[in-house]
This record gives structure tokens, sequence and C-alpha cells, in this order.
């Protein structure tokens, strides 16, 4: 197997899958909490969600939305404890990973599903040259040797333009750019091919013009290879470029779904609209930006009925007292919109008023 | 993590209220800090245990006649006919080599030992934390100068640069002894609190008060100094026991605190001869000098654990 | 690294300099005549005096004085004892037996100390970090005298299983109970330090990408953790040699070896100055030397300093 052929792309086709079918990912109601000093944390409470090959899949929402929590128990690198999982189901190809050993799931990781954190400078470690963290990769799940893997790795930093990579392979990782550690960490996370690469933010640390260069990569990667993506992020001017479809997720719970596409242009969730409305334009120039008021949700006390209710300028009594489940969202005439959902009483009047 | 999507202020006043808000939030999170750190402090059982052996051990330090009838500075405290004899009614602990009685020298040695330990450890911690805050402050030359100086000093090991200069100038009271530790133990204070000062200069909200026209004064004693009590603290308790557990070895090595004042460490060193025969007269000093360093480092591991802002 | 090593070698040069200055100074800058120190409470001969203030060059400025002392440290000329003897042949004589000594307990502490302080930190809270944590209270609050006399008493007198004192028996026999004891307190500082800065590391966020990659446990361990845990106990070990020779003086007293320690301990309650100084001098040029050694080690280990 090389690592740079697309004809090798196809993951369903990959041995020993035969027995599993089913989509590439699917969450299926997955409940995460935290046992801390002053309670128990909530933090992601019923979320589900589905991952094709080759799609992309944007997870919205604020710090403590549970979205990277998610993306963490995805991946098995929950600390557990203080992590619990009491309920829920994560099927990589139709196999829940939550009842699988310990060992099975590790050889999932980095080889089948990658993960791209959102530091480089943290995520990689200051002591160990890139060469060596890159090659580790074919060294401990393919068995190759240290020449081997190093001929590799040079490949590899080829392969995310990085210049003069064979000279650098043996720099440390502060020796580089912030865009070229972040080269660094999708290079580390597409070493073998993966099925399914989770991107945590992955252009949050970056200065602005090295953040295109970075997300341009990262989906004509993700288009060459095929792979699924979940692109984790709060800034909605990342997402409308690359992905295929969003999931917003406000206090632990997906409070809308959405092509990515109508969901910029008809929000059918008053937090929706909130992070469309706070995003600056240049047809607004001279108007005063706007903001959500408030703070997002303590976990420990999540407000009763709709959590987001305190911060809503729509909210009626109902918010209050009422849990809203995620339902699907039809034109005014009863016509489907496949693919939206939104957990509002009064998504009617959101997308439509 | 830095989200600011949801916030951005859009006019200078509003910057301006900002960085003032920003200020107030770090002074107040500094002294929650310390006042969360000391509320856990407060809960934890080891705390009330080690407090309670201090509080016992002040106590022998302050009024030692109160806890024995006998004072060994008396005439015929000592009586040669009953030396090495052991642990009896009356006499706990038994007689030393020279027939001394040593429950109560054990008991007034305590005062010489808690005081070496709370002079040396208020020593270091004065010269190494104003002159380590000196040198963050300042920086360039005046820091460079310094941390030289500071590397001479610490270029001498506390035992062995203690045993240089005692055994020339002569230890003797304890005085002397906690002069002659400070000099050589101020250097680690000074490491401690130049790093944090310079770590806590480039902080922003620092950067904040300065672009506010906070002037230096207002900065180093509200911004910076507040910031570096915590590791200062915390090094300052550990220091209590290693102290005093190094005054215990320069006295037994003969050069600590020497005859007539009473050290635990003369004590164990004069009893180390006989020890074979008649231990008894080694172990009741060195059990006593173990609990009190055993107290004063375990306060020291229950203060950092409460004070540490790295394991909150 | 080239230009770090060349920085560091620089740096060390003044402090040298600075620490024998100060030696120095106290010894022989201090008021009142060394010579008539030198003869004790008799009243010194003016002609010996003469001779001897000569030979000591003490009519000479004080920086000229400073540069003898200095020139014979670096020629390996320490002074001589009040017989005339070399303090230099004392030390060729003495100096193997502390090594031996200090080489032991330096591998007791850093393999024990390091083991159990990973122990420690993986299973935290449980049973074994519990013994670790009390037994290490214990060892650092029990001052080394005390340990040695107790630990002498135990194994040599009692049980018979060491040697009582002396060093008759050679290395390893005579050599490993005090080793031992003179490991006690730094084997338990280490591993304590082991114990957090393991904790700190197997929080960071690069041991999480390790795990992300599908390392095993083995490796993300004792790859990716260990190497940032052991800087600082590196570090530490260049701090902790100076308390490693103190603790050899008062080792070597207590199990009465004759090696640098014992000879300086027993100088000291003779009141031989000459050999004090000379000794301490000795000592503290290692101290700084190891220290040195230590940083580019700490070179070595951490990448972020070398290219700095």
């Amino acid at each position: 197997m090389t690592i740079i052929d697309p004809t090798d792309a196809v993951p369903a086709q990959r041995p020993g899958d035969h027995e599993n079918t089913g989509p590439l990912l699917e969450v299926r109601d997955l409940h995460v909490e935290f046992q801390t000093r002053e309670g128990v944390v909530k933090a992601v409470n019923g979320v589900n969600y589905t991952v094709n090959s080759g799609e992309t899949l944007a997870v919205l929402g604020e710090s403590g939305s549970g979205k990277s929590v998610t993306a963490q128990a995805i991946m098995g690198i929950l600390d557990m404890p203080p992590a619990r999982i009491p309920q829920g189901e994560i099927r990589f190809y139709g196999k829940d990973m939550l009842t699988m050993g310990a060992e099975e799931r590790r050889k999932l990781r980095g080889a089948r599903i990658a993960m791209i954190f959102q530091d480089a400078l943290s995520s990689l470690n200051p002591v160990l040259s890139v060469g060596f963290q890159l090659g580790e990769m074919f060294r401990v799940h393919q068995g190759m040797s240290r020449k081997a893997a190093k001929a590799k790795s040079i490949e590899l930093m080829d392969r995310v333009k990085i210049p003069a990579a064979a000279a650098r392979v043996n720099d440390y990782p502060h020796q580089f750019s912030g865009g070229m550690r972040q080269r660094i960490m999708i290079a580390m996370a597409l070493a073998l091919e993966p099925d399914l690469i989770i991107a945590d933010e992955p252009t949050t640390a970056l200065d602005v013009t090295v953040q295109a260069q970075v997300m341009d990569l990262l989906a004509e990667l993700q288009r060459e290879y095929r792979m699924g993506l979940i692109l984790i992020t709060h800034d909605l001017g990342v997402v409308a470029d690359v992905a295929d479809k969003i999931a917003v997720m406000y206090a632990g719970r997906i409070v809308e779904t959405a092509p990515v596409h109508e969901l910029y242009k008809r929000p059918a969730h008053p937090y929706t609209r909130g992070l469309l409305d706070s995003i600056p334009r240049l047809d607004q120039k001279g108007q005063e930006l706007y903001a959500i008021k408030g703070l997002p949700p303590n976990l420990l006390k999540v407000p009763a009925g709709c959590a987001f209710n305190p911060r809503c300028d729509k909210a009626q009594d109902i918010c209050r007292t009422e849990f809203p489940p995620l339902v699907p969202v039809t034109e005014a005439d009863g016509t489907e919109l496949p693919g939206r959902a939104s957990a509002c009483h009064f998504w009617k009047e959101t997308i439509h008023g | 993590m830095s989200e600011k999507t949801i916030e951005r202020p859009t006019t200078d006043e509003a910057a301006i209220a900002k960085e003032i808000e920003a200020e107030e939030k770090a002074a107040a999170r500094q002294a929650s800090l310390l006042r969360d750190g000391w509320a856990d402090l407060r809960k934890r059982p080891m705390f009330i245990v080690t407090s309670l052996i201090i509080l016992v051990l002040l106590a022998l330090a302050i009024a030692p006649s109160l806890f024995t009838a006998r004072s060994p500075f008396s005439d015929g405290f000592c009586q040669l006919q009953n030396s090495m004899t052991g642990p009896s009614s009356g006499h706990l602990f038994g007689y030393d080599v020279q027939g001394c009685d040593i429950y109560t020298r054990t008991v007034y040695g305590t005062r010489n030992s808690i005081v070496v330990g709370v002079v040396t450890t208020t020593a270091t911690t004065l010269i190494g934390g104003l002159v380590g805050m000196l040198a963050g402050l300042i920086g360039g030359w005046a820091d460079a100068l310094l941390s030289r100086i500071t590397e001479v000093f610490a270029g001498l090991p506390l035992i062995i640069g203690g045993l240089l200069i005692m055994s020339i100038w002569g230890g003797g009271d304890v005085w002397s002894v906690s002069f002659i530790m400070a000099i050589l133990g101020w250097p680690q204070v000074y490491r401690i609190m130049r790093g944090e000062v310079i770590a806590n200069k480039y902080n922003d909200y620092v950067t904040a008060a300065r672009a506010l026209g906070a002037g230096s004064w207002r900065i180093a004693f509200r911004h910076i100094l507040p910031n570096t009590l915590a590791p200062v603290i915390v090094i300052t308790t550990m220091n209590l026991g290693v102290y005093i557990s190094a005054e215990a070895a320069l006295s037994y090595l003969g050069i600590g605190i020497q005859y007539p004042n009473i050290s635990w460490g003369v004590m164990i060193s004069d009893a180390q001869d006989r020890f074979l025969t008649s231990p008894h007269a080694l172990m009741f000093p060195a059990g006593a000098l173990s609990i009190t360093v055993l107290a004063f480092i375990m306060l020291g591991d229950v203060v950092r654990d409460a004070f540490d802002p790295k394991m909150r | 690294m080239g230009r770090y090593v060349a920085r560091r070698l620089l740096q060390v040069i003044p402090v040298v300099i600075g620490v024998t200055f100060i030696i120095f100074c106290l010894v022989f800058a201090l008021p009142g005549d060394p010579i008539q120190a030198l003869a004790g409470d008799k009243r010194a001969d003016p002609n010996i005096a003469a001779i001897l203030r000569d030979h000591y060059h003490l009519n000479e400025p004080l920086y000229q004085q400073y540069w003898h002392y200095i020139t014979g440290v670096v020629t390996g000329d320490l002074g001589e004892t009040y017989n005339g003897r070399a303090i230099s042949e004392i030390v060729s004589e003495r100096f193997p037996i502390t090594l031996k000594l200090g080489l032991t307990s330096f591998a007791i502490e850093a393999v024990i100390g390091v083991v159990a302080g990973i122990f420690s930190a993986l299973k935290k809270g449980k049973f074994i970090d519990n013994v670790v944590l009390i037994s290490t209270l214990v060892l650092i609050s029990i001052p080394v005298f005390v340990l040695g006399n107790v630990l002498q008493l135990e194994f040599g007198v009692n049980l018979k299983i060491t040697p009582v004192a002396g060093i008759e028996k050679g290395w390893p026999q005579s050599y490993i109970l005090p080793a031992v004891v003179l490991a006690s307190t730094s084997m338990a500082y280490i591993s304590r330090l082991v114990r957090a800065s393991m904790m700190e590391s197997i929080r960071a966020d690069y041991v999480r990408t390790a795990i992300a990659k599908g390392l095993p446990t083995r490796r993300v361990i004792g790859v990716h953790a260990m190497r940032n845990s052991l800087i600082p106990v590196v570090t530490f070990l260049g701090f902790d040699l100076g308390a490693l020779m103190g603790g050899a003086i008062i080792t070597e007293r207590v199990f009465n070896m004759p090696g640098i320690g014992g000879q300086l301990a027993q100088s000291v309650y003779l009141r031989e100055r000459p050999v004090v100084v000379g000794l301490v001098t000795l000592l503290v040029l290692i101290y700084l030397v190891a220290n040195l050694l230590v940083d580019l080690l700490y070179a070595v280990l951490d990448p972020r300093i070398r290219y700095e």
C-alpha cells in the first residue's frame, strides 16, 4: 500500500471490512459527562450525526458546546475517568467502536480515523523531531524500518507543501512557523490515508492569510483521497467553502442541521441566526455589529426548557419550560427540506418569518 | 481557546472599558486565587494535623518550662553517675553520656531548631524575593549582574559552604547559623521570584495596565507581586523543614550550634559514639527532629497542593 | 548547539572566579594574623613567621595573593596541611572512595527514584501512589545521619547483612548500605519530581496526539511522556550533586569511610583549616563542572534550549 495513490482511496473496499456495512461514521444518541468536584458536567447530551466517505461535516459551536468532546469521544482519546459515556453508539462502518476492545480501537486510531488538533505547537512533541513524529505512524502501524519511515516522512512533508522537506525533516516543531506546523499535523493525520479525518479548529491558531492556505490544502487532500472530514469550528467564515453540511451545537446538543448553503440563506434556529449576524460584512460598514447577548450556559446548571432561552430575543414562556426536540424543517407549504432539522419551538417563524 | 466570534467591541471606548475590566478581573482573580487556596487549605485534614503538630512545637519552643520541671541550665542538672542510663519513670528518655536528662534537653532543643528554621527561611525569602524582584523588574544589565552574583552564591552548596564558613568563623548560636545558611540559601528564592516576575511582566493584563497608564510601582505591587506570591509561599513553607534539617546536620558535624546552646544535632552527634550500645540517647532527639521536619515538609506539601494554580 | 556550549562555558568562568574569590576572602583576607593563627596559642617565632609570610605570599597585595591561590587551584595544587603534606596527595588517595560511594548512590537514586515516580504518577490515587508518597515523606524527613545510624544498627549489628563500618570488604559490600543512606533523600525528591512532571506531561496536548496516532500505551508513556518528564529531573540532578557531596561528608562520618567527606569532617573537627579550604575548593569546582555538564545534557534533551 502506498501512501499517495488515489486509486487506493475507496475505503469501503479495504480488506477486513466486508463484514461491516453502513456509513463511514454514525454517531447515535451520544452522551458524555464529566465527573468534577462541583458535580457532573453533562458535556454531550444525545448527539446524532452521520458522515459518508468524501463528505465534509462542519460542527459549529462556541466553546463548551460539546463539539470537541464529541470528536474526542469518536477518537477514543477522552480521559476516562473523569469522562464517562453513559449511553450512545459510535459506529464506524456499522461497527460500534464503544464496544470494541482497547487494542482493536487503538489500531483504528491514526490508521483509519485521524485527528488534526487546533494548536500544532502544543500538540506536537517539542523534544522529538518532526521526522520522528511523522515516521512513527509507519513504524508503529506498518512495522517499517527507521530509514524507510524517514523517506516516507519526507514524501509526506512534500505532499503538504513544506519547502525543502528533505532538509527540514530532522528539525523540531518550534523551528517551524505556525502554518508549517499545522501542515505537519495534517501530514501526520494523512500519513496512513485514513477513512475519516477529524479536524478540531485546524486554523484557529493561524494568521488569516495562512488560514485560507491551510484550509485549501486540507480540502484538496480530502477530495483527492475521498476521505470523510469532520471540521470542528466556531468560525462560520471557514465553513462556507469546504463543508457539505453543517451541524450547529449548543450546550451539548445539536440545535440545527442543514446543507451548508441553505443554512447561510435561511437559518432555522435563532442561535444560528445570531451567529450569522455577528459575522462582519462589507455591505454593513459603519453599522453596529450584532452580538449574541450573554454567555454560553454553565453546563452544571443548564437552563430548563431550551438551553438557549436566556440569550434568545424570541424566547417565549414555552421556551423556559419545554425542551424543544430536534424536528425536521419543511417549507412553509410542508415540502420536505432534506437534511434540515431544528431544535426550536419557533423554527417556522425563524425560517419563514 | 480564543473564540471571539460572539463578542466584538466596535468602538474605542468599548475597547478601553474592556481593558479596564480585564485589569480589574486579573487583580480579582489573583486575590481569589489566594483566597481559594486558603479556603481549600483549611478543609484538608493533612493541614489540620500538621498545624496541630506545629502548634505543639511552637508551644515547646516558646515555653519549654511548661513541659518539664527541670532546667538544663541549672546547676546539678547533669549527674555523671547517670551517664547513658536508659529510660525510666520520671526520666522517660533516659540520660545522655554526661548524665543529663534527655527529655529536658530535647524539649529545650526545640526552640533552637524552630528559630533557625524560621529565621533562615524568613531571611532567604526576603533577600531572594527582593533581589529577584528587582532583577526581574529592571531587567537588562541589572538582571545580568544580579544573576551572575547569585550564581556565585549558588555555587556554594549549603552543607559544604556552611562547613567552610563555620569552620573559619566558628558557628555558635542560632543567629550565626541562621545568618550563614541564609547567605547560602537565598539564590533559590531569587530564581523563583525572578522567573515569576519575568513571566508575569509580559502577561496581557500587565500590558493592559501599562497601556492604561498605570505607574511602574502600581504595576509591580498590584499586578506582578500578587502573582508571584503563591510559588514563593510554597517554597518558603517547604524550606522551613529543609533548614531545620540542615542546621541539625551542621551541628552534627560539630560546626553549627555549639555548647552551651542545645541542639538536636549536637545531641545526636554526642550520642552516636555509643549508639550501638545505648541507642536511646540518639533515638529521642532524632525522633523529635524527624517529626519536626516531617511536619513542616507535610505542611509545604499541602500548601503547594492548595496554592499551586497548575494543580487546580 | 556549538553556540550554546560556548556561551555556557563563558558564563561559568565568572562564577568560578567569583566562588573561588569568596573562598579566598573568607580564609585569607580575614582580619588577624593567619601566621599567629597557625601557631595557635603559642607565640609565633618571628623568624619562622617571616619565612612563612614569604612562603604564603602574605606580603604581597591581595589580588596577587588571589592570583597565587587560583593558579595553584588550576594546576592542581590545593595547598598543604600543617605538617607539609600536599592536599592533592590526600585527594588522590581518598577521592576514589568517595567517587565509588557517590556513583553507587547516584545510580540507586536515579533508578529507584524514576521508577517509583513513574508508577506513582500512572497509578495516581491508588495504593502504590500512596505508598510512594508516604515513604518519600518519611525519607525526606529523617536526616541522613539518623537514618545512617539506624540502618547501621539494624543491618550491620543486628542482622549482620552488611559490614558495620569501614571499607575493608570493598565494593559493593562495604558501599551498598552507605550508598542507600546517602541516596535516600534525593531518591525521595526525584520520585516526587518525576511523579509531578509525569502527571503534567501525561495531560499535555502532545500526549493526546500520541494517543490519537494509535500508539500503544507503552510507547506513549515511554517515548512521548517520559522524555519530557526527565528534563526537570536532569536539572535537579545537577543541583542535587551539592546535596550529595554534603551528604557524603555525613555518611562517610557515620560509616567511618576514609573518603574526601570523612577527611573533611575530621579536618573540621581537628580545625585543620588549610585542608578544609583545599577540599572545599575541590568539591565546589566539581559541583560547578557537574552543573555545566548537566546544562549541556539539558540542551541535548530539550531542543528548544539548543536552538535559542
